[in-house]
């Protein structure tokens, strides 16, 4: 166990009103800060139990599991424990992004460490009041009881006294096996509000004096306004302010959403379609295709496969451009007051929306508030700071509060995409059939590098490294990455590029294990029987982990077992975020398309915290990721995204919908991600079930392409 | 711009708003019944979803004037004694992730139950289809619609 450093702790003391503060630190990869606490633990004297963090719930419900993490080693009944979302500010919240799989991972020992000094200083707080000895006091339930006399003292009575005394530099921490909180399937806390239309999401929220605002963008990508009319706008009733603003957009400011809608649909706007006019899916392809021939930028290397020779052979995979579509179309509320500006909108990632805003409309980012609402859905879009951009510039450009609101064809058309990739992989196979040789070279542009975050080494991105990783024992293996640049603005999408790098090996494993033969589980077995430490840029990957969930995975669906006739299975499995995930996909074809029967899921995300969320997680990005493997495809023509509402970009209904089983690796080591691993390996296991099914192999997504 | 009359919930409110305005802005903006959510505009998506006159219809792509003299139902006014028992076992099966979609969800269930009481699985499916859910709840809204359809709540 180890102490607090300065960095985890640094503030203790009374809160605003009498109670007890403890303040501490989550780290995040990307923060470099500061010996300043970035959550804090609050008790008051009414006897109010409240985290202050920077995590935003979009669906994941991390606004249950990080209470259930406190209360469990403060003795508090955990209902009673409330999140009060921080707002940005990185030099007091830390990096507060709401990705990477990473509430969890990062919360779960500072959030334990926090729970145990609060109650060793109740306790203590509890001992002197009553003149007992400390060991004679136990915590329970939000109280400290002192057995030998019966009293029992609430937290709420004993947090000033507490909020007095030195914090504990090593708080014994709880052993697993005494968890009464941590590990139960526990119900959400936001379940009730969003079952009867009380729960308010960036959309639903209104400040006084707020109207409607829709923008006009230049259908091609990049390109900029002219001039525009507005003639016909104005004649709308509800209608005020129409202006340009920037280079390519021009807002319709109304008194409601539907008078801003019809102004827009009348505005006449000439644009300047700029160079990406001709711009077509097929191009960004060539560009990735052509890239290919780089050099490129090595991410992980053993022995030498240039060396190796025997029967080879090779393929390449590809994806393409993706959207996220969350259900909450996007939106922003604003507020403009010349030497400040106040947001509220649904984000992942506050301080950059302030930063961004602040630069936008002229000002520094302390003089921007930024609240932070329920999100309909994220998925990655809302790591973008665009809608909080465009919504402080047109209650700047109009002087009123403002929310902007996307339609689903803005959402569609303009969003930030998954890049599309190219991969070339090759395989040489020895005189037994095993890879003697692997090699995977990934080509496809930089979404960090893009946005302006490069990574540790310009030649590669940034997240990449955690989302490529090969977690087999290969003798010789190599991993590379082609950084490319096409004229789509990349967006980070559930499990970022997880999705395609893991289609690529995944699928290849299989091909190698089809030329020799072999079963497809037995084949990855192999490569998986000793125990063995990958080390993959920073993280240390364990072969005996990916070994049990494949195993897992493989036994509760039945693999090798009769299956009924014309159904068939596929397995594919893989490491992100920390996450050992393994998946088999049972099938049938119908009229030459796949049907999804059932998935079977078995993950390995150390400490399961709660399995109901879990489960939810698991069940979620497996409809997600079937939507991506089967349907989901952003097409670019004349330089206009063709797609534009759930028609012609369709997501998985419940018609189509499979049973998803979860099932979670017993384990007391760290809690790792949850929210995206179970993404990557679905489309694999789905194309190697159809493999199965008609010895076709998909290399290109979407299967329904 | 018409001055129209809508009851909504059981309540008569007067609204002055042009007559082809959908119903969804006017239920949001108008009379501020936020629970009724924006997804698609076109009828696509169901998280629009409300009664009108006992009828599962999408508010997005519903005039106002077409919802004249007959009764709305919006989630904010589902009948039951306190939550509605799809309510309750929506909560009992822990559907709801980012949550935005649901109430729509229900509200096509609700319909749903009240032609079909104890639906089966591919009445279920015909039922829902038209209401997607990025967060893919699918299953747990099958199973939640069987528990309020066997009258179990919570």
């Amino acid at each position: 166990m180890s102490s607090f450093s300065r960095r985890e702790f640094l503030a203790v003391g009374a809160a605003a009103g009498a109670g007890l503060v403890i303040g501490f630190y989550l780290p995040h990869g990307s923060a470099s800060c500061a010996f300043a606490p970035n959550a804090f633990l609050k008790i008051t004297s009414d006897g109010k139990i409240t985290i202050v963090v920077a995590r935003s719930e979009m669906g994941q419900g991390v606004h249950t599991a990080l209470p259930m993490i406190l209360a469990e080693e403060l003795e508090a009944d955990w209902k009673q424990i409330t999140i009060e979302q921080a707002g940005a500010n990185p030099t007091l919240y830390g990096d507060q992004q709401t990705g990477s799989s990473a509430s969890l991972r990062i919360s779960w020992d500072p959030l334990r460490k926090a729970g145990a000094a609060a109650r060793e200083m109740l306790i203590s707080a509890a001992a002197l009041e009553w003149g007992v000895p400390r060991s004679a006091c136990v915590a329970e339930n939000s109280s400290v009881v002192h057995a030998p006399s019966n009293r029992r003292l609430s937290y709420g009575h004993l947090a000033a006294r507490a909020g007095g005394l030195p914090i504990p530099l090593v708080p014994p921490l709880k052993d697993a096996k005494d968890f009464k909180i941590v590990g139960k399937p526990l119900p959400r806390l936001d379940g009730s509000s969003k079952v009867d239309g009380k729960a308010i999401f960036g959309i639903d929220l209104r400040v006084k004096g707020m109207k409607y605002a829709l923008l006009a963008r230049c259908p091609v990508i990049g390109g900029t306004v002219l001039s525009f009319d507005d003639k016909e706008s104005k004649k709308i009733s509800g209608v005020g302010f129409v202006g340009r603003i920037g280079d390519s957009a021009v807002s319709v400011v109304a008194d409601s959403v539907w008078a801003a809608m019809e102004g827009r649909r009348v505005l006449n706007v000439r644009w300047d379609e700029g160079r990406n006019k001709d711009l077509n899916s097929a191009a960004i392809v060539d560009v990735l295709k052509k890239s290919a021939a780089n050099k490129a930028a090595t991410l992980y290397s053993r022995g030498d496969v240039s060396k190796v020779a025997g029967r080879r052979i090779q393929a390449a995979y590809q994806t393409p451009l993706m959207a996220q579509a969350p259900m909450e179309p996007g939106n922003c509320t604003a507020h403009f007051r010349g030497s400040s500006c106040e947001i509220w909108g649904p984000m992942q990632w506050p301080p950059d929306v302030r930063d961004a805003v602040a630069k936008a409309v002229g000002l520094d980012s302390d003089q921007v508030k930024i609240n932070v609402t329920l999100l309909g859905g994220g998925f990655g879009r809302r790591l973008d700071h665009d809608y909080a951009v465009e919504a402080a510039m047109v209650s700047k450009a109009a002087g009123v509060p403002v929310k902007v609101i996307w339609t689903r064809e803005d959402d569609m058309r303009f969003s930030s995409y998954r890049p599309a990739s190219y991969h070339v992989l090759s395989g040489v196979l020895d005189g037994k059939g095993w890879p003697a040789a692997f090699s995977h070279r990934i080509v496809e542009p930089s979404i960090n590098t893009q946005k302006g975050f490069p990574g540790s080494s310009p030649e590669v991105d940034a997240d990449l490294p955690d989302e490529a990783s090969l977690i087999y024992s290969l003798p010789n293996a190599l991993v590379e990455y082609v950084m490319t640049v096409t004229p789509i603005t990349p967006g980070y999408m559930r499990s970022v590029y997880g999705l395609e790098t893991a289609f690529a090996s995944e699928s290849f494993i299989d091909e190698l294990a089809a030329a020799t033969g072999k079963d497809p589980l037995e084949y990855r077995l192999h490569l998986l029987a000793q125990d063995e430490d990958i080390k993959y840029f920073d993280t240390i990957w364990k072969t005996a982990r990916m070994r049990g969930v494949l195993q897992m995975a493989a036994e509760k669906a039945g693999w090798g077992k009769p299956l009924p006739a014309g159904h068939y299975h596929g397995i594919a499995c893989f490491g992100c975020f920390g996450t050992y995930m393994a998946e088999v996909v049972e099938i049938t074809m119908e009229n030459d398309q796949p049907r999804v029967h059932r998935v079977v899921g078995a993950i390995d995300c150390g400490q399961v915290v709660n399995p109901n969320i879990l489960e939810q997680q698991i069940q979620g990005a497996v409809n997600f990721a079937l939507t991506n493997a089967l349907r989901a495809q952003i097409t670019v023509e004349k330089g206009r995204v063709v797609q534009g509402n759930f028609d012609d970009y369709s997501p998985i209904r419940m018609n189509e919908a499979p049973a998803v089983e979860a099932y979670f690796v017993r384990s007391t080591e760290a809690p790792t991600g949850a929210g995206e691993p179970p993404v990557p390996p679905l489309a694999p296991a789905l194309c190697n079930a159809i493999y199965a099914a008609t010895k076709r192999r998909i290399r290109t997504l979407p299967i329904l392409g | 711009m018409a001055d129209i009359t809508l009851r909504v919930n059981g309540s008569e409110h007067q609204v002055n708003v042009p007559p082809e305005t959908p119903l969804l802005w006017v239920l949001r903006d108008t009379l501020q019944m936020t629970g009724t959510k924006f997804g698609c505009g076109a009828g696509l998506c169901g998280a629009c979803t409300v009664h009108v006159g006992g009828e599962a219809v999408r508010s997005c792509s519903t005039p106002v004037s077409q919802s004249v003299g007959k009764d709305i139902v919006t989630i904010e006014g589902l009948p039951g004694n306190g939550l509605h028992p799809l309510q309750q076992a929506w909560i009992a099966e822990q559907v709801p992730q980012c949550g935005y979609c649901q109430t729509g969800q229900i509200m096509a269930a609700a319909a749903l139950l009240v032609k079909t009481p104890q639906p089966s699985d591919e009445q279920i499916t015909q039922a829902m289809t038209g209401n997607i859910c990025r967060c893919g709840t699918y299953d747990r809204i099958r199973k939640a619609i069987h528990r309020a359809a066997a009258g179990g709540g919570r």
